[in-house]
């Protein structure tokens, strides 16, 4: 933006103006992604849950626009939804949780002891799965989980055998699919923290441990937080790899799933929908409490 | 070229079952009567047939109209386009619930119902009756498949079977020991091969159980497998919950059910045709049988519209996708048995009719279509309410737990 005001192209002349009216400037910077976010995002959200107080018509398939809290007390007073519930939020968590303890020491090598040229060649290692497709990674973990793969032939030599289909396999799986977004932020995190800290940490006498208690850990908890946000959120929302690992189980994602796909039940699915919502809200407030979204 | 051609296969497959886990009209053994419990709105069949209006506009499920985009060979939409001057526009639909969400439109003139859309199109008022003497070919259908409930109400015909398949029993020989004969297998609670059954994952599930339950507990008075009432829903569920114990993983994908069988992490359950051919192809040691319950199935159905802008090149298409070379060819494409008889002799396969048992009826008065459950119960029953579609699938997430 040019500071001179002397009238000449149109371009000038624009640029004259947006000078003088800061207002103006910010609308244009501002209005397409403030767009983006009160009509795609909010709307759609709103959508949802005006959606989730209708029901449908049960021969035609047509949606009835009428208010209804049926699917509310159906989601509340079926145990099998609670069920679901305690079960996506606790796979969520046991991701977060695996996630954080390989992510931390992969990040704090990556940030402080590899040499700059390794650091490089490291992020670029930890951002290569994510060119690979979602579904290729989820069903190459479905064949090493088989009961003729790779983990029962690694574990049978010492009477083992792989978990097979099930939970604990969507939660390995998973894992590995979100572990970046965990290594990221906590990389970048430590990359802020000033190595002479643990100098001068050690200088005190501090052991490792305390060091990593009283200096690292909090300076580095918000960019933990930050990636536990990724990690919890994608795994709550999930519904793919459970269908291809997960054996008989399912996830708050399949019943959405099944009623959006086979029962054509769009107020029913928004109405489980808005549960992932609402988890992620109180999460997001649990976090806020901490401290941790001020230090991001 | 196999590959692409079994996924779309598959994908056809699986979004054939996810429309017929909706509303199939159901045959009851050797039933013939249209209790689907509703009056159409009155609708008159086209009477002659003119010229062509020079382009169709269809909904199909994937695979059915094939114009060599997807496999430079497989091709019986140009052929038609040549023969009729009527040029084709494909909507291709991946559920039931979406060709009549389409159909309600107006601008397609013909779709390939499933049983569970058709009754709801006719409903709707979506499809108008079809005069079968305008459809040369349709003297060739096999005779089982004409006017039954999921394509006729009151004996009129609403609709050109196209094809129909059966969801069998498959086991792996080499596991499973002896053979089974009876979908008692699947639902044994001691089976010893807990951990290794699988099911279909749809609500449309819930009918195997009822099928199985109408052959062991009679005093439950189960009929047709997709009107059930409150009780027999209920027995039906609690079979299943019984059965999830056993279950090793639910399938909806049918290249995930294949590797599985292969892989032998699955040894036995319900599967298609298709699978078996893929497996007998990769040579995994497997078998499938129509068990002794029967059991259940899909057949599809080409309906005209309503108020369909193009009906005289509806009905030429109708009678060209019946015909015995395109209905061989779609039906070796999609892995179905096809509907006209004349079809069986020009399969590429020799043995491709004999192998989805196309002529074989007593095969297929043990097949019981998939049809969409509503509250009148399609068996006729006029004393009770039956369970609707929507419960079934809350049900079916229970199921799961």
């Amino acid at each position: 933006m040019t500071v001179s005001a002397s009238p000449g192209g149109p371009v000038r002349r624009l640029a004259g103006l947006l000078h003088r009216r800061p207002s103006i400037r910010l609308a244009g910077l501002l209005s397409a992604p403030l767009l983006w976010l009160v009509v795609a995002y909010l709307g759609s959200l709103g959508a949802l849950f005006v959606t989730a107080f209708w029901t449908t018509n049960e021969f035609t398939g047509d949606v009835v626009k009428v208010f209804d809290l049926g699917n509310f007390q159906d989601l509340v007073n079926q145990s099998v939804y609670r069920t679901i519930t305690v079960r996506s939020v606790g796979v969520a968590v046991a991701v977060t949780v695996i996630d954080s303890l390989v992510a931390f020491p992969m990040a704090f090598y990556m940030a402080k002891v590899a040499s700059p040229r390794a650091q490089r060649w490291l992020v670029i290692a930890v951002l290569t799965p994510l060119w690979a497709g979602y579904l290729v990674k989820a069903y190459a973990w479905r064949i090493m989980f088989s009961g003729s793969g790779v983990l029962d032939w690694f574990l049978s030599p010492v009477g083992g055998h792989g978990p097979g289909y099930g939970l604990p396999a969507t939660i390995v799986t998973l894992a590995y699919l979100w572990l970046p977004y965990m290594i990221l932020p906590i990389y970048a995190g430590l990359e802020r923290l000033p190595g002479s800290m643990l100098d001068a940490a050690g200088d005190l006498g501090a052991h490792s441990f305390r060091t990593f208690r009283t200096v690292v850990w909090p300076l580095v908890f918000p960019a933990v937080v930050a990636g536990s946000i990724f990690t919890f959120s994608l795994s709550l929302g999930d519904y793919i790899a459970v269908k291809i690992v997960g054996g008989r189980s399912q996830l708050i994602g399949n019943v959405v799933y099944d009623n959006v796909g086979t029962a054509n039940n769009l107020p029913f699915a928004a109405a489980v929908a808005t549960v992932p919502v609402a988890i992620m809200v109180i999460y997001l407030l649990a976090v806020r409490r901490t401290g941790a979204l001020e230090n991001l | 070229m196999r590959s692409t051609r079994l996924a779309l296969v598959a994908m056809a497959a699986v979004s054939l079952l996810a429309a017929g886990c909706g509303d199939n009209s159901s045959t009851s053994k050797g039933g013939g009567g249209t209790e689907a419990g509703f009056t159409p709105p009155k609708m008159s069949a086209m009477q002659t047939l003119g010229a062509g209006e020079g382009q169709v506009n269809l909904v199909a499920w994937a695979g059915y109209a094939e114009d060599g985009s997807n496999d430079k060979t497989v091709d019986w939409v140009h052929p038609f386009e040549k023969a009729t001057g009527c040029k084709v526009n494909t909507k291709i639909a991946g559920t039931s619930d979406e060709m009549v969400t389409l159909m309600k439109t107006g601008e397609y003139d013909a779709v390939s119902a499933s049983g569970d859309a058709s009754l709801r199109l006719i409903a709707g008022g979506s499809v108008a009756p079809v005069n079968t003497n305008l459809v040369p070919n349709y003297k060739d259908v096999f005779p089982d498949l004409k006017t039954k409930p999921w394509n006729s109400v009151n004996g009129v015909a609403y609709g050109i079977p196209h094809g129909r398949g059966a969801n069998l029993l498959m086991w792996r020989t080499d596991k499973v020991k002896p053979a089974p004969t009876s979908w008692g297998a699947v639902f044994d609670p001691n089976s010893p091969y807990k951990g290794h059954i699988t099911a279909y994952d749809s609500p449309i599930y819930i009918a195997d159980a009822a099928l199985y339950l109408s052959a062991t507990q009679p005093s439950l008075g189960i009929k047709d497998p997709y009107a059930l009432d409150q009780k027999q829903f209920d027995a039906s569920v609690n079979l299943l919950k019984q059965q999830k114990a056993n279950i090793g993983e639910y399938w909806s994908d049918y290249l995930k059910s294949q590797q599985s069988f292969k892989n032998g992490d699955t040894v036995l359950g319900t599967t298609w045709q298709v699978i078996a051919n893929g497996l007998a192809a990769d040579k995994a040691p497997v078998q499938t049988i129509l068990p002794s319950e029967g059991s259940t199935g899909w057949s599809d159905t080409w309906m005209v519209a309503a108020k369909a802008k193009h009906p005289n090149c509806a009905y030429k298409w109708m009678d060209w996708i019946i015909s015995p070379k395109a209905n061989a060819q779609v039906g070796e494409w999609f892995g179905e048995a096809p509907s006209n008889s004349k079809a069986c002799a020009l399969t590429s396969d020799k043995k491709f009719c004999d192998t989805y048992h196309a002529a074989d009826e007593p095969y297929w008065t043990k097949v019981h279509y998939w049809n969409t459950p509503i509250s009148q119960c399609l068996d006729g029953r006029k004393n009770v309410q039956c369970v609707d579609y929507a419960k079934w699938t809350q049900a079916w997430t229970q199921i799961k737990g």
